[in-house]
């Protein structure tokens, strides 16, 4: 609603895109929890395969960030081929992987796939990030919409990691993700709504390092 | 292994894009006058110190709350806390964060006064809607 009071629908449009699909997936995620419960089988197939769906749909959110901060370089072309050899990449090594050790391939395959995924977005955002920093971008609605991706990646990749290191620590987990989720939606609400297109930051005010 | 490596990383690229974040929320804001009501009611003129945060969040929480606004208000709380600490303990060995880490809290009371500020501006907007309707 934010972007299209604000015009940037289609500047934005898989940002956008990711936000209709993450609402339709919790309107899907809710009525399977209302009608099966949460331990049950049904509810956590919806939750796991909408999960990949919308993680693939952000990987893809975040190459065309990288055709934003990369446009005057014209490089748009390799961007698009470097985020679906990535794509490629990432599941042919968690398809290698899981392919040792599961007898649900299918089902522990999308698992481990958006878990793979979420920390190929969390490299991918810093590598963005330190790029932001070295071309001196002064966009601010797009530095802070890089900023809060990779917040969201973080805490998505330590979640992941916390459970591999602790299972016992799964319960919290699903939760937890929910909380997470809503972090996002608002801080890209905030930035659409609050900031306009034009404004412009000193990049000296966002390295963590005062310069 | 592997997690535990995943799990170090992620916590260090969290804290180093949550601070980023934060400073460009409070980048965002620092241009921005304050108007006369709360320039009064702060005692904020032109800059701000970290001790007025406390005071100007108390005063925040009195106004009607905004959804898009509660966001930025709780990180840059959570920054404000991380600042604190750093200042109680980091700040004690390394003397020049000091003077860093109290600019930085005096910029985060300075983004809560916006903050009061559209706070109030949207009340009073309520308000003469009400009125009319």
């Amino acid at each position: 609603m934010c972007a299209y009071k604000r015009q940037a629908i289609r500047r934005y449009f898989l940002l956008n895109l990711y936000v209709a699909g993450l609402i339709a997936s919790e309107i899907g995620r809710y009525s399977f929890l209302a009608h099966f419960g949460f331990s049950s089988k049904q509810y956590q197939y919806f939750y796991f395969y909408s999960d990949a769906v919308l993680t693939i749909f952000l990987y893809f959110a975040l190459s065309t960030l990288y055709s934003h901060v990369f446009s005057e370089l014209h490089a748009e072309k390799y961007v698009k081929m470097g985020t679906v050899l990535l794509l490629l990449g990432t599941c042919l090594f968690t398809y290698s992987v899981v392919m040792q050790s599961s007898a649900k391939l299918v089902t522990h395959f999308v698992v481990e796939l958006s878990q793979n995924l979420y920390f190929v977005g969390l490299v991918l955002t810093y590598v963005l990030w330190a790029a932001i920093l070295k071309l001196r971008e002064t966009r601010l609605r797009l530095v802070q919409i890089v900023l809060s991706l990779g917040i969201y990646f973080s805490l998505l990749a330590a979640n992941y990691a916390i459970r591999n290191l602790y299972p016992p620590l799964s319960q919290f987990s699903v939760p937890l993700v929910q909380v997470f989720s809503t972090f996002l939606p608002l801080a890209w609400a905030y930035a659409f709504w609050r900031l306009p297109e034009d404004a412009r930051l000193a990049p000296a005010r966002l390295a963590v390092i005062p310069r | 292994m592997m997690a535990a490596l995943i799990l170090v990383l992620s916590v260090a690229a969290l804290l180093q894009f949550f601070i980023s974040y934060c400073r460009s929320l409070i980048a965002a804001s620092s241009k921005q006058p304050l108007s006369a009501e709360v320039q009064d009611v702060t005692g904020i003129k032109t800059a701000a110190t970290g001790e007025q945060f406390a005071r100007v969040v108390q005063l925040l929480q009195l106004c009607p709350d905004r959804p898009e606004d509660r966001n930025g208000i709780q990180a840059v709380g959570a920054y404000f806390n991380l600042l604190g600490f750093l200042r109680a303990t980091l700040a004690r060995v390394v003397p020049s964060m000091l003077a860093w880490t109290e600019a930085e809290r005096g910029q985060c009371a300075y983004f809560a006064a916006v903050t009061l500020d559209r706070r109030i501006a949207f009340s009073r907007d309520m308000f003469a809607q009400q009125m009319e309707s």
